[in-house]
Order: structure tokens, then sequence, then C-alpha cells
């Protein structure tokens, strides 16, 4: 594989099937609409919460805008035991996952500084330290080695952990430690590489010569390059590979070719780093399109109305459910720093109330 | 029972191991070598490979799985080989584990040991005579405990491993090999995090932790006044009341600790000391300590050390206000 080679993909850019033996898919199993639905309601999500933060109701935002089929596609390859781990860009995973798209706003709104219960959601916080929930991933998925979750043949036992990384996060030394630990240990853990070719303003190249996918191999595991902005592929990658994880296979790493088409945040400028040309060419790669288009044949117009209208729904409820997040508890900052509080934290938790009270 | 510190460390790792089939002990050469100071030896053998886990290298490895162990419900021990070695497990140490409970609003407990022997004076090479013990004890979140004697490593490591939050347990290297009596039946009568006066007397506080108990103890044998040795045990939270109260009662205060002065954890005990028993004190808060340089050549390590003699002199300055 070089960097030439074009990434699997199972639907043409204009939206023609075209399967491939090399990524099988059932088309049996694919909920075409459910994946459209998610895909939209996610942009809608994304739009609405930029919007938020330009009214001064969100203090920042990372956008996902481009790579919404790279996130819903593995968001539906995930079985509900499955375990997740984000970085801070899977607004998309997170809607697939079931966690209430409001609190994703909590964080970025400075009103909380998680926003939900991983352990049942089974989707890990946000994780804003590179690289730092690739090592999480790995721990969580030695343990599901040792609670015998693997490769019993039971669907509803067998467990797979799927994190998400980015390009830049290629870079860590704590994601190829990852890596190395996944693969000496053979464990069911999936690394998803979102590569949207930008870390901030550092390009691929700046990471790498040599495409991502193509480094598993040298850690000892296999690496699938797909279209991140295919989601037929960006789901039959996951899928296989989560398979893979949970019948004992080992790990593998995926590479979704994407792009991020805003800047890194609402806070970045990318126009200082990046043409606007390049950003036309993958935007004429939309990967909401490309799915509709194939759809166009064998849907009617009563279903994409009936999802416009759930993606207004969904936006009105982000706007009220922004503004109604409650504001921090003052006594937040001491609760939960420890199992038990210790004396001394209970002084100064006291000290402080007697601040703010005056 | 007569036994070294290494001894009691095993047998209360042991005893965990034993006692929970969740606790799982993670780092590098802890299995068939037993680690490089033997603490685990024999535990993989007894225990398995899957509990007693031989760890690629990388200090970011085992404490970032250990991380992801304890969200599934493990209780994982770490062993950092040497203390100049942990520093690349920092991020996860400071950014993730000690923040996650917290950041989670107590969704996630990670209870994770993470275990490192400290300190110098056995005449070893750059970066295996360390003492982080400070970079630990100012991150919110984290527990951090040091065990003098035997019989405290065998009670400490077994209360730091049954603690639902992260604890860092040093152990002073240079005391590995002493040995003490070591009582395994009974609960300890001490919590992890309380301190100790180990040597009563009326003249003076000395305070210590770690490798430089047994110093303090033979400072205050060497010394003609009477010399009362606290030994903190826990360095966060710190137990200052039992301190306070001796301060109180002697009105003099000396603390000693081998990592180096400035910003040091003599600061944060002078500050406590001055702030709530100021009216008490005869003489100044004085700090015997390392020197704010790299840990010196091993051939040099005991002039660099705080040793008997300039605690001694310190206590013979203290009584010169």
């Amino acid at each position: 594989m070089s960097m030439a080679d074009k990434p699997l993909r199972l639907l043409s850019p204009d939206g023609a099937l075209e399967l491939d033996p090399r990524l099988p898919l059932d088309l049996g199993t694919v909920d075409l609409r459910a994946l459209y639905r998610d895909l939209v309601l996610t942009r809608r999500l994304d739009t609405e919460a930029i919007a938020l933060q330009r009214q001064g109701e969100l203090a920042l935002w990372p956008s996902l805008l481009g790579q919404e089929a790279a996130q819903v596609g593995a968001g539906h390859a995930l079985r509900e035991q499955d375990m997740v781990f984000p970085t801070y860009r899977e607004h998309g995973v997170a809607f697939c996952r079931g966690v209430d798209p409001v609190s994703l706003l909590g964080l970025f709104r400075g009103s909380t500084l998680g926003g939900w219960r991983p352990s049942e959601c089974h989707f890990h916080l946000y994780t804003l330290v590179i690289g730092a929930q690739t090592l999480h991933a790995v721990g969580y998925a030695m343990g599901v080695v040792r609670d015998d979750a693997v490769s019993n043949g039971d669907e509803n036992r067998d467990t797979a952990v799927l994190v998400f990384l980015g390009d830049g996060s290629l870079s860590e030394g704590e994601t190829n430690e990852a890596f190395v630990w996944a693969a000496a240990q053979h464990l069911p853990v999936v690394f998803f590489c979102q590569n949207n070719q930008w870390a901030i303003s550092a390009p691929y190249r700046t990471q790498s010569r040599i495409p991502a996918a193509e480094r598993a191999r040298g850690f000892g595991f296999p690496g699938l390059r797909v279209d991140g902005n295919d989601v037929l592929a960006c789901l039959a990658a996951t899928r296989h590979a989560l398979d893979m994880a949970r019948s004992g296979g080992g790990p593998t790493l995926i590479e979704a070719l994407t792009y991020r088409r805003n800047p890194h945040t609402t806070a970045d400028d990318a126009g200082r780093y990046r043409s606007a040309a390049e950003t036309a060419h993958w935007a004429a790669r939309d990967p909401l399109t490309r799915l509709r288009s194939h759809l166009t044949s064998t849907v009617d117009d009563k279903f994409f109305a009936a999802v416009e209208d759930e993606a207004r729904c969904l936006a009105e409820r982000l706007r009220v459910g922004c503004r109604a997040v409650p504001e921090p508890e003052r006594s937040s900052p001491f609760e939960h720093t420890y199992a038990e509080m210790p004396a001394d934290l209970r002084r100064q938790h006291q000290t402080y109330l007697d601040s703010v009270r005056q | 029972m007569n036994i070294s510190m290494v001894k009691a460390l095993n047998n209360g790792l042991r005893r965990a191991l034993d006692e929970d089939a969740k606790v799982l002990l993670v780092g590098e050469d802890i299995g068939k070598l037993g680690g490089v100071f033997r603490v685990t030896d024999g535990l993989q053998k007894d225990f398995g490979e899957e509990r007693v886990i031989d760890s690629p290298l990388g200090e970011a490895g085992i404490v970032g799985t250990a991380i992801g162990l304890a969200m599934r419900g493990y209780r994982p021990v770490c062993e950092i080989q040497f203390d100049g070695f942990v520093y690349p497990a920092m991020n996860q140490i400071i950014s993730q584990l000690a923040k996650i409970r917290h950041r989670s609003a107590g969704d996630l407990a990670l209870p994770v040991v993470i275990r490192i022997p400290y300190g110098g004076g056995i005449g070893s090479i750059e970066h295996h005579s360390e003492s982080p013990e400070v970079y630990f004890a100012h991150t919110a979140g984290l527990r951090v405990v040091t065990c003098a004697t035997p019989q405290d490593g065998y009670t400490m490591i077994r209360q730091a491993i049954a603690c639902d939050d992260p604890v860092v347990f040093l152990e002073p290297k240079r005391r590995y090999w002493e040995e003490g009596v070591v009582s395994e039946s009974g609960e300890s009568v001490l919590s992890l995090h309380q301190s100790q006066v180990v040597c009563p007397g009326k003249d003076l506080t000395l305070l210590a932790y770690g490798p430089t108990v047994a110093t303090a103890l033979d400072a205050a044998d060497a010394s003609d006044r009477g010399i009362e040795v606290v030994d903190l045990r826990s360095l966060s939270p710190v137990d200052i009341d039992p301190v306070l109260e001796s301060v109180r009662r002697t009105g003099r205060a000396i603390v000693v600790h081998e990592a180096s002065l400035s910003h040091g954890f003599g600061a944060e005990i002078a500050a406590r000391i001055q702030e709530e028993a100021f009216y008490h004190l005869e003489a100044p808060v004085i700090r015997v300590t390392g020197y704010d340089t790299p840990y010196p050549p091993s051939r040099i390590e005991l002039d660099w050390l705080p040793g008997v003699d300039r605690i001694l002199a310190a206590v013979d300055r203290s009584f010169s206000y």
C-alpha cells in the first residue's frame, strides 16, 4: 500500500454501490435509512453547536463536519457491551451510543468536566490530551480478556473495545505504546483513526510518510484503509474488526481517510494554513450527499422530509437544552476528588464556601 | 516475625492477591525475576501470568493500561522500577489517573496503586536515587504514602490496595533490606494516612518520612535533648493534627527529607506549623534536606543526603534562638 493506493470503498462518490470482496458487507443486515438519519442528525448537532458557540452559549466547539460517515459507520458496528474511548470530536459516535446530545455541550459550555456516565453509556468521557485514551482502551481490553469475555461464541457476551484517535495522535508516544501492548497481548481492541488530514495546522505529512494503516503491520496486527466519507465502508471495516476482536483475533487499526472541513475548533483560523480550494474539493465529496444519492432511487421524499423534521426538533432541543444546562454546583470542585474527602480538604471546602457566600 | 521490608511487602502483596481476585500486579520484570528488588518474588509462580503481569517497557503504558483495567473493575498494582523512571508516566498519572473520578462525577473509581522504590543511599547510578514525592503530593486526586518500616510495608500496601482512590506508594529502597518485627495478624491500629510518633520527646519535634525516619531516630538517639520523632507516613493527605500537637508541646520543629530543599515537602510542613502553631514556636521551623541540584554521583551521595550530623547541627541551631 502506498499513499497513492485508493482506500477501500463500497459507495462511489455519486452514490453507486461498488461492492468489494476485500471489504465484505451483507447488505441484508444494514439499515440504510437508519444510517442516513444518524448522519443527518449528527451534522445538525454539529451545526447547532457551532451556532451556540457563536451566540456565546458555548466557549468552544470542535466541529466534526465532513467526518459524519466515519463516526456513524463505526458507531453502527458496535454492540451494547462493547466499550468506546473517544477523543473530543466523536459527537457522532456519542449520538449512536445514546449519549444525550445536550450533555455533550456541558463540557464546552464550561458547566461540567465530563457530562455523562461512562459506565452506563459504554462511552468514555472525552479525552483532550492527545492519545492518552488509547492506553485506557488497551487496559480495558486486558480486563475484558481476564473476564473471559472474548471468543466464547456468544454475541451478547463477547466484547470488543473501540478507541478513536486522529492522525496527529499517531505521533504521540502513548499511542505507539498502546499499539505495542495491544499487539503483544493480542487484545480485543480496534484502533479507529480518523485521518482528517489536519492536526490543527499540521498536515498529515508532518506525522508520517506512509498511510496510517500501513503502520499496523510493523506493530504486528492488520491495518485497513477505508474511504472515511463512505459510511458503508466504515461500517463494514469496523464490523469486521470488532468481530475479529470479539472472537479472539486481536487488534486492528482502521484508517478512515476523511477531511476536517471546519477549523480545528471554533477558536481556530484554518485560513492561515490551508486553501479554500482544498476545503471546497472535500466539500464536493460530502458523505451525506453520497448516501442520499444512493437512497434516492429507493426511498421516497417523505422519508427525507421526516428526517429533516427530526433534525429540526433536535436543533430546537439543543438550543433550549444548552441554555438550561444547570450551572455547576458551587461545591463541585470539591466533590468526587476523592472517594472520601480528606479532613484537610474539608477545611478548605469550608473556607471556600465562606468566601463565595460573602 | 523478623523480616525485611522487601519480604513484608511481598507478603502484603501476596495476601492482597489471595483475598481479592480483582487485584493484579503489573510491571517490568516482576514475574520470573520477581522485580529488580525481588518485591514480587514468587508471586507470578503462585498466581499466574494473568495476575502478575510482565509488562512491555513503557511506564505510560503501565499506568495508562492500569487506568483501563480499573475502569473494567480491577485493582491494578503497578511497579515502576525506579523513581527516575516514573516521568514518562506523568501524563497518565497527573492528567488522567488523578482526575477521572472527578471528571466522571464519581462514576469511575480508579483504585490503582503505583509502587515506586525511591530515594538514594544505595550507591546506585543516575536516575536511580531520586525523591519525586512532591510532584505527586501537589496533584489533587492522588493519595501519596510512604512506609518506613517492614510492619508499615506490610500493612500499608494492603491498605493502599484496598483504597478506592489512586495511591502513589513510595518505598524507601535503602530500607528494603533492614529487618523488623512484622505482625501479620489483626487489623492495623493506624489508618493509611495517619502520622505516628515513633519516639517520644519533650524538647523538639523531628519530622521525617520514608528513608529518613531511621536517620531521624538515629539522630534522636545521639542527641542529649528529648527529641520527639514523628513518622509522617502519608504526604497527601498529611495528618497534620498530631504534628501540631507535638510542636505545641515542644515549641521547636525540624523537617527532614532527601528531596531537594526549595518547594519541597518541608516547606509545606513549615507553612502549616507557622499558620496553626505560631505562638507556640520558640524557633523557626528548620529544614534538613537534599540540595537544589541534580542527585550527585553516588560516591559523594552521603555528603548530599541529610544525615545524623546535619540533623544534630539543626537541633543546635533551633536551640540557639
